[in-house]
């Protein structure tokens, strides 16, 4: 008598262990056998960064200049009110590096500083996001999938820089429907925003738009290239950063 | 043997048929579902996978696409034919498919799905306000 429990179970063991195996290799099978890759024309770097001469860049019609180009291109609406979405705009020094001065020079008084985000090494966005929404590529850009944002806003209390925007309200009622760029989506209703260093156009070979429109006074490039343009810029001239005691290691840098 | 309360119960039995099968009555009769027509790009015969397989999965690539592009920055797909396409939608599937109302709303308006690609993304016939 072979009909043993003993024999039962092993037999009902290689039949699942095999079922499995089938299963299994017919889901692996069943893929199509395709394969990505970045694009040839992309550019690449291992840490993004900006500098700012706000000596060439230092009024309030020359950063508007900056944000329109900015704005044209990844579709940001105007909204008139407290509830504007930017991605770049022009603040006075005190809002910008939160130093205080009482007898300072009249240029640097007068003088309107282009800020945006300043795609920081540590982001207190990144780390505070419950959806990861907001994520740091391996690049040092701090970029946004807006296809998860739940739109709670823990991002905009961590920044420290005021670099986000949330949009109170369908931004396609604001937007000039007739001219928005249709290589880029818009956004809805409830998901916050901010500058994404136009990793679409550097994907496509690309320099951001702004630096493209600044006619030299934004340099942008490679941090981690001791030959890059900003390196260069940056050990020509003294720069500071925006609010560095908090330790989040801005990207941007100003040339004062 | 005997039906206790058999009147009502035989009474019960007709109703909740007769509403149970309403819908086959109503429906008695009338064409059976065919798949909507699509209005196909006309200089394109090939799209980025099978037809079958766009037909069934083309959510899953999209979801794919989308991660691909935006967390991994590979911007490429590579399909098994060895054919590259840029990872977009606004950029790659809409340049074929030209009219979201002729493609897309056909059958998800049939299959009464609502997928919110449109509230971001920017059809290819623009928008009206």
């Amino acid at each position: 008598m072979n009909n043993t429990r003993r024999n039962f179970l092993k037999f009902a063991g290689l039949t699942a262990a095999g079922l499995c195996v089938a299963s299994a290799g017919s889901v692996i099978a069943a893929g199509t056998g395709s394969t990505i890759k970045d694009g040839e024309k992309a550019l690449k770097a291992k840490r993004w960064g900006m500098v700012i001469d706000t000596k060439k860049a230092g009024t309030k019609e020359a950063i508007d200049a900056l944000a329109k180009a900015c704005h044209s291109v990844h579709n940001v609406p105007d909204i008139p009110g407290t509830q504007n979405v930017k991605w770049i705009w022009a603040v006075g020094f005190e809002e910008a590096f939160d130093q205080p001065n009482n007898y300072m020079d009249e240029s640097l008084e007068k003088r309107q500083f282009a800020v945006l985000c300043n795609h920081c090494s540590s982001p207190s966005c990144v780390r505070v996001c419950p959806t990861k929404a907001t994520y740091q590529r391996p690049d040092g850009i701090v970029a946004m999938d807006y296809h998860r944002c739940i739109g709670c806003r823990y991002c905009m209390a961590a920044c420290p820089f005021g670099a986000r925007s949330f949009n109170f309200m369908e931004p396609r009622l604001h937007l000039d429907l007739a001219n928005l760029n249709k290589s880029f989506p818009t956004r809805m209703r409830g998901v916050v925003e901010k500058c994404n260093f136009c990793v679409d156009r550097l994907a496509d070979g690309k320099i951001p738009a702004c630096v493209e429109a600044s006619q030299g006074a934004l340099v942008f490039g490679d941090l981690s290239d001791p030959a890059s343009e900003v390196r260069k810029v940056l050990r020509e001239h003294y720069t500071i950063r925006r609010k560095p005691a908090l330790g989040t290691e801005p990207g941007v840098y100003y040339i004062i | 043997m005997k039906l206790y309360n058999g009147g009502k119960i035989i009474t019960g039995l007709v109703i909740f048929l007769g509403i149970f099968l309403a819908p086959l009555a109503y429906n008695a009769g009338k064409a059976a579902y065919s798949q909507p027509k699509l209005k196909l790009p006309e200089n394109e015969k090939e799209c980025v996978e099978s037809k079958e397989f766009m037909r069934t999965k083309h959510m899953q690539l999209l979801n794919e696409w989308r991660d691909y592009a935006l967390r991994d920055g590979q911007r490429f797909y590579v399909n098994s034919k060895g054919k590259e396409f840029e990872m977009s939608l606004q950029k790659t599937c809409m340049k074929c498919h030209t009219n979201k109302a002729e493609f897309c709303d056909k059958c998800h308006n049939d299959a009464s799905v609502t997928p919110y690609c449109w509230d971001c993304h920017i059809q290819p016939e623009g928008l009206k306000k």
